[in-house]
């Protein structure tokens, strides 16, 4: 099996590799299409910020390259953000698999809600094939600013002060706003059910 | 929900773990990866590892250090002492870290929050201030401790937060070492005027404390060292205390 780690300027790619070497996997980053388009598995990580990120993916037409990937994708964090349609950080065009916007967290009243939110939050209403072997609320690692609206793609829910999506799935596009790779053994069995598929 | 953390530190001085009480007197306890592999699956939320050489010595094996951890370790780190430049920032991030601290430099030179958050994002730059309480306030102190400064603490810690710092690293050096709780006061100040989260540090010595930092002074987060390398409590035990008092934790 080949996986694919997509090289562009906004990875947590060590993170990401260091996971799968974990589980016993070895995984090549790159960003050239014919070694993506051949991958059996595609990751498409991130932390950084979408507008720059959109516009790196753009200059080396990655954009239109992801979007058209047949076999199974893996955003993570901004990656996953990447793949909905429309992002208010810095009002950012992104790549449009999931016909969703991506909105700023707001708080209700001043210091309230920190932002970003950084920690360990629960997820529910699961159904995703991913998490076949996670339980209903088991907590997953969050760290971020933006957070991506329910819809009826969204596989996993999140809650800071309002629902979001922490979890996306649309034919063969898969994604999660937490780190599973930073996630103890949960984390770990998700990204293990993924490379399954 | 969000849970609570909870934040096993682990102080490294020539590639060891090691506690120093009230900054001082250091002892040696134990490998830093094995410990922070044990906390991780203990049910730790986060490491931080403290480079605690690095401000008076040359360090070279920080970064293999560091992607020692992120290979064996499978929850987020934070890895700081004597980080002064977005080269050494991006070394340690690649090299696996999840985020990084700041403390000494950070204050002789502002300007590289937002230098570090612009390139990096807020996400990943904790701001660690160690601070004394004298003459009616708290103040910041520098290069681990040793070193007064007349800033109010709750000044620089604003001034950071604006300049994008994501996460502030409270170490009360009154508190640190005693086991008689962390500094309540000031850890409340700042985590209900700051918009970002504050990791309580200094002073934890029973369950009672983190209970009481939690719900007392609203910290997002508390670390503590050597009550968890010396196994004076186990992190299962606490939060099991954390979660019967109604503390939202992580199991």
């Amino acid at each position: 099996m080949k996986t694919a780690i997509i090289k562009y300027n906004a990875g947590n790619t060590r993170s990401v590799l260091f996971a799968l070497e974990r589980l016993g996997v070895e995984a090549t980053v790159t960003d050239d299409p014919e070694e993506l388009k051949s991958a059996d598995k595609v990751i498409f990580p991130g932390v950084g910020e979408a507008s720059t990120a959109m516009a790196y993916l753009r200059e080396r037409k990655l954009d239109t390259l992801i979007k058209d990937l047949k076999q199974p994708v893996l955003g993570i964090c901004l990656g996953m953000q990447l793949l909905c349609k429309h992002s208010e950080e810095n009002d950012t065009d992104c790549i449009g698999v999931f016909d969703l916007d991506v909105k700023k967290f707001q708080s209700p009243v001043e210091n309230l809600l920190k932002i970003p939110q950084i920690g360990w939050n629960n997820i529910t209403g699961l159904h995703s094939v991913i998490f076949e072997h996670v339980g209903q609320n088991d907590y997953m690692y969050f760290v971020h600013s933006y957070f991506a609206e329910l819809g009826p793609e969204t596989t996993a829910i999140a809650n800071y002060v309002i629902n979001y999506s922490a979890a996306l799935q649309k034919d063969n596009f898969y994604a999660v706003q937490f780190h599973p790779e930073k996630s103890a053994q949960s984390g770990q069995n998700i990204i293990e059910s993924f490379l399954r598929l | 929900m969000l849970t609570k953390r909870i934040i096993p530190c682990l102080d490294i001085k020539d590639g060891r773990t090691v506690k120093g009480v009230n900054f001082e007197n250091i002892r040696d306890a134990g490998d830093p990866i094995e410990l922070g592999a044990l906390y991780a699956e203990q049910g730790a939320d986060e490491l931080v590892f403290l480079d605690i050489t690095a401000t008076n010595e040359r360090r070279k094996t920080l970064a293999e250090l560091v992607t020692r951890i992120a290979r064996h370790v499978n929850i987020p780190f934070t890895v700081g002492g004597g980080i002064s430049s977005v080269e050494d920032v991006s070394v340690l991030l690649n090299s696996g870290a999840d985020k990084v601290s700041v403390n000494t430099a950070a204050f002789k030179n502002p300007q590289l929050l937002n230098e570090l958050s612009r390139e990096f994002g807020s996400q990943c730059i904790v701001l660690a201030i160690d601070t004394r309480f004298e003459e009616g306030d708290w103040f910041v102190y520098l290069n681990g401790g040793r070193v007064k400064t007349d800033i109010r603490t709750a000044d620089w810690a604003k001034e950071a937060v604006d300049r994008g710092a994501g996460e502030i690293l409270l170490t009360s050096m009154n508190n640190d070492g005693t086991k008689q709780g962390f500094a309540l006061d000031i850890t409340g100040r700042l985590s209900q005027s700051l918009h970002v989260p504050v990791i309580a540090s200094g002073g934890a010595g029973t369950m009672e404390h983190f209970s009481d930092v939690f719900e007392k002074a609203g910290a997002d987060a508390a670390l503590a060292a050597s009550i968890f390398h010396y196994k004076e409590m186990e992190i299962p035990d606490l939060k099991n205390y954390l979660y019967k008092r109604g503390i939202q934790i992580r199991f």
